[in-house]
């Protein structure tokens, strides 16, 4: 079926890098000397440990539950002893920690029994919870929970399969793609029914052409009538979700809204893989395939355990000497990381080891001179030099006006920049500022609202007081009146009554002035 | 370990590279000139490098910046328009203080590199103007071809400047035609009398606009400039003396008399492009471009100066980041549904 296609603007056309990785058949790791799960490995909340140091675990059996309907739940990856439960340093820049089960792999990697699901008898409710027991989520490297993305998809018209795998580098998806196939596409087709939608769009750059043979072959095996596999041009980021449904059914998802409210929901093809082997055998997630590529002698794709620690996974494809950090991710979105052992996670697509030769640092940065290459490479039609000049200057608010917050930070702008500035860099900080002063202004106002809570009761009592007081005064009043003795016992109450409320207001006005300084200077800060 | 940040890819390309682009693309300019004129172009450019240089390095190093912009070329681009604009055997030293102006005024005290909100080189051209009018309208006439010896001395001042150094260009010929009430006849008939007319402009200069509309145009294929500003400059220049022309062909010149002489290819492609001084969306730089070649020829043909390029991208400059405030381009997914960009790939 000749499939119409649209294009989205800017874009780029950086070297693919693909061939080291892509020739060689996807391999199992070997079992690492131990493991480091961590309990967060997507969006929402951190999973809750259910077991303890000492614990015998099997493989895929949960370790960790998830927190509320946006976290995901985590497994062991294989099966041994749980020698710590503690915080160990996240595969994130920051340098951060999160809570992480350390598992002693006995070595003999044994499953706990598994059993699949009858999901085609089930609720949609139960099938998404079965899949967040299951902990999928997202595996193109987001890492958003995957039930909650269906939960969000009633009445949907396009679920899109994402084979488009536009980072240089990587070539997970397309090995996946390829050995695979008929995985993914029933996998697609289990999640086509559970959101009832009438089309399935696979979109696959066409670097990829034996990848698209494949998942052809396989849609044309499996009967199915409603998915197309497009081949989709090759342009950094046609990955890209917004880009990709641009190009595949030609509408922009609207600034301020999601592709579902356009009646379109996306999902990673090694996501489909996820769903299919949850529902399908009943196994919850605990590998991936990891693309190990840049300053190697043997770039490769591996099926590795998570919580695999990165240096020993990367140790496979045999780094050179002159090996000087790993980033997680492509060349252009990808992260470095703070240490060589972090744990291989859900979103760990690809790991690049890098050396000053491969990704030379860059030359020192210059003025910009406004020669629009950023804004026309720009996918998301952003001015980027407009938002690295508000940035610069720390006028947040008017980097906003500007649509900051459209920014994918795919990279495009600060790649064709010829006066070399990091303007992806320029960005995330800007976000960052925004993100923590729209924290503050949320903390400012609910302690406002508290304090107003109180001041207001606090009124209202005293007014109760005041009220009842003055009550019982007149009471006694009349009833002193009709026994004609002393009224200036009532009196008196009234009059301490007065002062007491004049002392509050001055006591709420003092109050006042102080959180709103309080709040300037954090504002300021 | 260091944290370089994303992305860790970078396209070939550089602030010296565009730099370099925009120059190589003067190249055939240089060359017709100076078949034109003599070597004593080449002469003024060498000059005009070398004292932008000089100046950019000492104010960098007084304003405490590094001396590697320097290497950014975009020094020698400003030095190259300051020679080509100025007239070629300009004394020395008004070529040097058009640099001074150029570099130290409208350059580094604004903040060096892509800080300036006026076009360095185009300031250069105001200043001497209004200073020196008569040496700044001094063109070699047609046909004088002087040695180089001789040229030097006129350039570095050993020698008398001689009168019959300058004739009026065609530029001033149809000015001077214009405000001269007595005047009958046509521009061309005056035009070829004095045998300032070539084939479809101003003798001989009409080659030279040639060769920088190809240097343009190269500019515009290799990406170095977008189409935007030299279409609309030369559009609306068209447009006006279209208008002019028809209306009274005997006192205003064709357009295309117009396009290929002064300064209208050189500004059109290299100089209202400037990206610093000039518009950045691509509404905007229509409007600069358009802006610029209308002031321009209403300065030219009614103003007091013999050409308009300067003036009318200067007073362009004020406005841009106006412009550019009210030009700004929806962004992707502020259209609603796509429809307004249904192109179709296959
Ligand atoms: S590409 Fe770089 S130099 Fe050019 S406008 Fe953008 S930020 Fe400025
Ligand atoms: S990083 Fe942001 S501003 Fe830069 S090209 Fe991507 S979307 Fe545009």
């Amino acid at each position: 079926m000749l499939q119409k296609l649209f294009k989205f603007k800017g874009g780029i056309k950086p070297a693919h890098h693909k061939a080291e990785s892509r020739g060689t058949p996807i391999a199992a790791a070997p079992l690492p000397g131990h493991l480091v799960i961590p309990l967060s490995q997507s969006a929402g909340e951190a999973a809750q440990p259910v077991v303890a140091v000492g614990d015998k675990v099997l493989k895929g059996q949960f370790i960790g539950k998830a927190e509320g309907w946006l976290s995901s739940a985590v497994h062991a990856s294989t099966s041994g002893t749980v020698i710590a439960v503690e915080p160990r340093l996240m595969p994130h820049p920051s340098g951060l920690a999160t809570l992480s089960v350390v598992i002693l792999p006995d070595g003999e990697d044994r499953w706990m029994p598994l059993q699949a699901p009858d999901y085609k008898n089930m609720s949609l409710k139960s099938v998404l919870q079965y899949l967040q027991d299951a902990g999928v989520v997202g595996m193109g490297g987001a890492g958003f929970p995957s039930h909650v993305k269906m939960q969000d998809s009633a009445a949907l018209g396009d679920l899109v399969i994402n084979g488009a795998e536009c980072e240089p580098y990587i070539t997970c998806d397309d090995r996946l793609m390829r050995e695979r196939a008929g995985e993914i596409i029933a996998g697609s087709g289990i999640i086509r029914d559970l959101l009832q939608v009438k089309r399935v769009l696979i979109g696959i750059e066409d670097n990829k052409p034996e990848a698209i043979a494949a998942m052809q072959a396989a849609v044309e095996a499996a009967g199915e009538t409603t998915f197309s596999v497009v081949a989709v041009p090759t342009l950094y980021p046609a990955g890209g979700i917004r880009q990709l449904i641009r190009v595949l059914t030609g509408k922009e998802v609207p600034v301020d809204q999601r592709s579902t409210d356009l009646g379109i929901q996306c999902f990673n093809v090694g996501t489909a893989l996820s769903v299919w082997r949850a529902l399908n055998l009943g196994e919850p997630v605990v590998s991936r395939v990891v693309t190990l590529t840049g300053n190697v002698e043997q770039p490769g794709n591996w099926e590795a355990l998570i919580g695999t620690p990165m240096n020993e996974l990367l140790a496979l494809a045999r780094p050179r000497a002159d090996t000087d950090g790993v980033i997680m991710g492509g060349p252009m979105m990808g992260i470095p990381m703070p240490a060589c052992d972090v744990p291989v996670t859900k979103g760990s697509n690809c790991l690049i080891a890098r050396s000053p030769t491969l990704f030379p640092p860059p030359p020192p940065e210059m003025p910009c001179i406004r020669c629009g290459a950023c804004a026309r490479a720009c996918p998301q039609e952003l001015q980027p030099f407009e938002l690295y000049w508000w940035s610069r200057a720390r006028q947040f608010d008017k980097a906003r006006e500007y649509h900051l917050s459209s920014c994918i930070e795919c990279g495009c702008c600060a790649y064709v920049c010829p006066a070399n500035i990091p303007l992806v860099q320029y960005f995330r900080f800007s976000k960052s500022e925004i993100r923590a002063a729209a924290r503050e202004q949320k903390m400012a106002d609910s302690a406002r609202a508290r304090f107003e809570f109180k001041q207001f009761r606090a009124e209202r009592e005293k007014a109760e007081k005041a009220e009842k007081l003055a009550r019982a005064a007149a009471a006694q009043a009349a009833k002193l009146a009709a026994e004609r003795d002393a009224a200036p016992e009532g009196e008196s109450g009234a009059v301490g009554d007065a002062a007491d409320a004049k002392q509050a207001v001055i006591a709420a006005a003092v109050e006042r002035a102080r959180v709103q300084r309080a709040e300037t200077d954090s504002r300021d800060a | 370990m260091n944290f370089i940040s994303p992305p860790y890819l970078h396209a070939e390309t550089s602030v010296r590279r565009v730099m370099n682009r925009v120059m190589l693309a003067l190249l055939p300019g240089i060359v017709v000139y100076t078949a034109l004129v003599g070597v004593a172009i080449i002469v003024q450019i060498l000059l005009a490098c070398f004292f932008a240089l000089l100046f950019e390095g000492l104010f960098q190093k007084l304003r405490g910046r590094s001396l590697a912009s320097l290497q950014d070329g975009s020094a020698l681009v400003t030095a190259c328009l300051i020679a080509l604009t100025f007239p070629p055997l300009s004394p020395w030293w008004l070529t040097v203080l058009g640099v001074f102006f150029a570099i130290v005024i409208a350059k580094q005290l604004y903040g060096g590199l892509g800080q300036n909100p006026f076009n360095p080189a185009m300031i250069a051209f105001a200043v001497c103007i209004v200073a020196f009018p008569a040496l700044m309208s001094q063109w070699p006439a047609q046909g004088l071809y002087l040695p180089l010896s001789q040229q030097m001395e006129v350039i570095f001042g050993v020698s008398p400047r001689i009168d019959a150094l300058t004739a009026a260009t065609p530029l001033d010929a149809i000015k001077t035609a214009l405000k001269m009430d007595s005047f009958t006849g046509s521009i061309q008939e005056l035009l070829k009398s004095q045998s300032l007319y070539g084939t479809f402009a101003g003798r001989g200069w009409e080659w030279v606009t040639t060769a920088y509309l190809v240097g343009g145009l190269f500019l515009v294929q290799r990406r170095v400039i977008t189409w935007q500003v030299p279409v609309a400059f030369l559009a609306s220049m068209t447009v006006i003396s279209l208008i002019c022309w028809l209306v009274d062909p005997t006192r205003f010149s064709d357009p295309l008399f117009h396009l290929f002489s002064g300064g209208t290819m050189l500004g059109a492609f290299f100089i209202a492009t400037d990206p610093v001084s000039g518009c950045a969306t691509p509404t905007g730089k229509l409007i600069f471009g358009g802006g610029a070649g209308l002031l321009a020829y209403l300065i030219r043909v009614f103003g007091g100066f013999p050409d308009g390029i300067a003036f009318s991208i200067l007073m362009m400059n004020i406005c841009a980041p106006l412009i550019d405030v009210y030009t700004q381009p929806a962004i992707f997914g502020m259209r609603r549904g796509g429809k307004k960009k249904e192109r179709e790939h296959e």
